[in-house]
């Protein structure tokens, strides 16, 4: 087999792997923050790659469905915070669980109904088509991108949680709602924020995603098995775990898909298992 | 006109019932010690005053605004800060970050260098330790971050609960100075203590508090004076 080919099915990996590591980040800041177990997580991505073919039909530009969309979900999800989350707080960690997991069905079959069964193509872009040559071989021109907007994506969210205000009330009200409480911050305002851009995250990973794959309302389903997979690897709340995971699993199933590729979805279970035994809580997680 | 008031207030855990109409005055710029055995209902009254009980029925009314229907983080923004039994420094955050979360509800008016260089002056012991981590300090500077992040945005009442709890007699002694000083800036101080001869010497007045009940009032050299009571209600 020539090193071309493994070049450019690692290079996949990485373009698959930045797409589960945006959907992880997202699943990751609204556990960590508000102990919530999203399910509706898988819907929401596949609700996004929905949403960016939507408004990319509209308006007759791909770069308003990557724009738009994301909020738009992203507002959606701070109406579900707001209106079905909010009232569990302070219950069975379940609760959250079971509503969101209704919830995922609710989005599938409300998809389902406004765009069909079948999978609807999502055409890349005209300005990212093609492959483009990097010295070392031939990639698709849309990968790379998608690689750079996940990088300018996660560089922005670093620096909105370790340089602002806003930031700070996040990373310390993961850890103690009750002191930021306590200290004048009106905390439920800043989960209804936190789980939109946890949302929102889904969605923009969806939109990336749609030009890669067809879109149909099953797609959020493996998506949500594998961001799983990518925040249990990476570690529980780690947002750093969840980045390398995320690149790891994603580069683990394409490579795999280059010799066996029946095998993808185990391999990232393989790889799971594998690195539980060696670190129980993952990668980063934080021991107790 | 009382800074702070509480009247006839009753609170509950779950189905047990704490506090049994607990009616307390703290008045603009005094100390008063809460003092009582373990278990008397001293922090559950301070959690009342903050807001952080789940079911509590009566009045409390700060600065003349009732607090009863305003959540914790509003009552903070009228000017009353918490420092809490368990100090709470959050982990994973530098001491300056810590001191900053005091300074996040705050909107105008206070630059957020200059508070935190002012603070410093304060507490030496954290002045050097401002980039380390601040849950990995020793209790008692734990302790005076606590109550550092409850001072930076000048409140006009403090509530600490037991601050000199487990912490170097040294220590205990330059919290002494600061809460002087800060009575004499104007602060009002509800001193939470089991260190009952310490908290009698530093306030006006004192409150015992037992089984959810104020059970004696008086100034604090007459509580001082009077050991029968403070044997009755303050021994371990
Ligand atoms: N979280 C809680 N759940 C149930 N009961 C509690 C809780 N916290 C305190 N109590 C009970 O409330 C009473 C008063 O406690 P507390 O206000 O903490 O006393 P103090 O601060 O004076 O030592 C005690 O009997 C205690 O057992
Ligand atoms: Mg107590």
């Amino acid at each position: 087999m020539d090193a071309e080919l493994i070049l450019i099915q690692l290079f996949s990996g990485v373009a698959l792997g930045a797409i589960l590591v945006i959907t992880a980040l997202g699943l990751s800041i609204i556990f960590g923050m508000l102990g919530v177990v999203n399910f509706a997580h898988g819907a929401l991505f596949m609700v996004g790659a929905y949403g960016g073919l939507w408004v990319a039909s509209l308006t007759g530009s791909f770069w308003w469905g990557l724009l738009v969309a994301p909020i738009m979900i992203g507002l959606f999800g701070m109406i579900i915070e707001w209106l079905l989350v909010r009232p569990l707080y302070g219950r069975s960690v379940d609760d959250p669980l079971l509503l969101t997991f209704g919830l995922s069905y609710v989005l599938v079959e409300a998809v389902r109904i406004v765009f069909g069964n079948d999978g609807i193509p999502f055409p890349t872009p005209s300005q990212l088509t093609g492959v483009a040559n990097l010295g070392i071989g031939y990639f698709p021109i849309y990968r790379l991108f998608v690689i750079v907007v996940v990088a300018v994506v996660l560089l922005l969210l670093w620096l909105a949680l370790e340089k602002t205000k806003f930031g700070l009330i996040v990373r310390a009200g993961a850890r103690d709602p009750t002191i930021m409480r306590v200290l004048g911050v009106n905390i439920s305002k800043v989960w209804l924020l936190v789980f939109g851009v946890g949302v929102g995250l889904a969605a923009l990973g969806g939109v990336l995603a749609g030009p890669m794959r067809t879109v149909n309302p099953e797609m959020g389903s493996l998506v949500l098995i594998e961001a799983f997979v990518v925040t249990v690897i990476g570690g529980l709340g780690s947002l750093l775990g969840s980045v390398v995971a995320g690149l790891l699993v994603g580069i683990a199933i394409s490579m795999t898909a280059l010799f066996a590729p029946e095998l993808g979805t185990i391999v990232m279970f393989a790889l799971m298992a594998l690195i539980l035994l060696v670190r129980p809580r993952g990668l980063f997680g934080k021991t107790a | 006109m009382a800074m702070l008031e509480i009247k006839d207030l009753h609170a509950w855990y779950g189905a047990s019932h704490i506090l049994h109409g607990v009616s307390i005055a703290v008045g603009q710029g005094e100390v008063v010690a809460l003092v009582g055995r373990n278990g008397a209902g001293k922090t559950t009254t301070i959690r009342s005053i903050m807001g952080l009980m789940p079911r509590m029925t009566g009045n409390i009314s700060f600065a003349g605004t009732d607090l009863m229907t305003l959540q914790a983080h509003q009552r903070f923004r009228l000017g009353l800060a918490y420092v809490p039994e368990d100090r709470r420094i959050v982990p994973g955050l530098t001491v300056r970050e810590n001191l900053q979360l005091g300074l996040v509800a705050s909107h105008a008016g206070i630059n957020e260098r200059d508070a935190i260089d002012e603070i410093a002056e304060s507490f030496p012991r954290l002045k050097e330790r401002l980039d380390q981590e601040g849950a990995t300090m020793s209790g008692g500077e734990q302790q005076m971050l606590a109550i550092a992040r409850a001072m930076i945005a000048k409140p006009k009442m403090i509530l600490l609960d037991e601050p000199s709890e487990g912490i170097m007699p040294v220590l205990v002694e330059e919290m002494g100075v600061l809460f002087r000083r800060l009575r004499d800036q104007g602060v009002t101080l509800l001193l939470v203590e089991q260190n009952v001869e310490w908290a009698l010497r530093l306030a006006d007045r004192a409150v015992i508090i037992d089984q959810g009940e104020v059970v004696h009032e008086s100034s604090s050299a007459a509580l001082l004076a009077d050991k029968a009571i403070q044997e009755r209600y303050c021994a371990v």
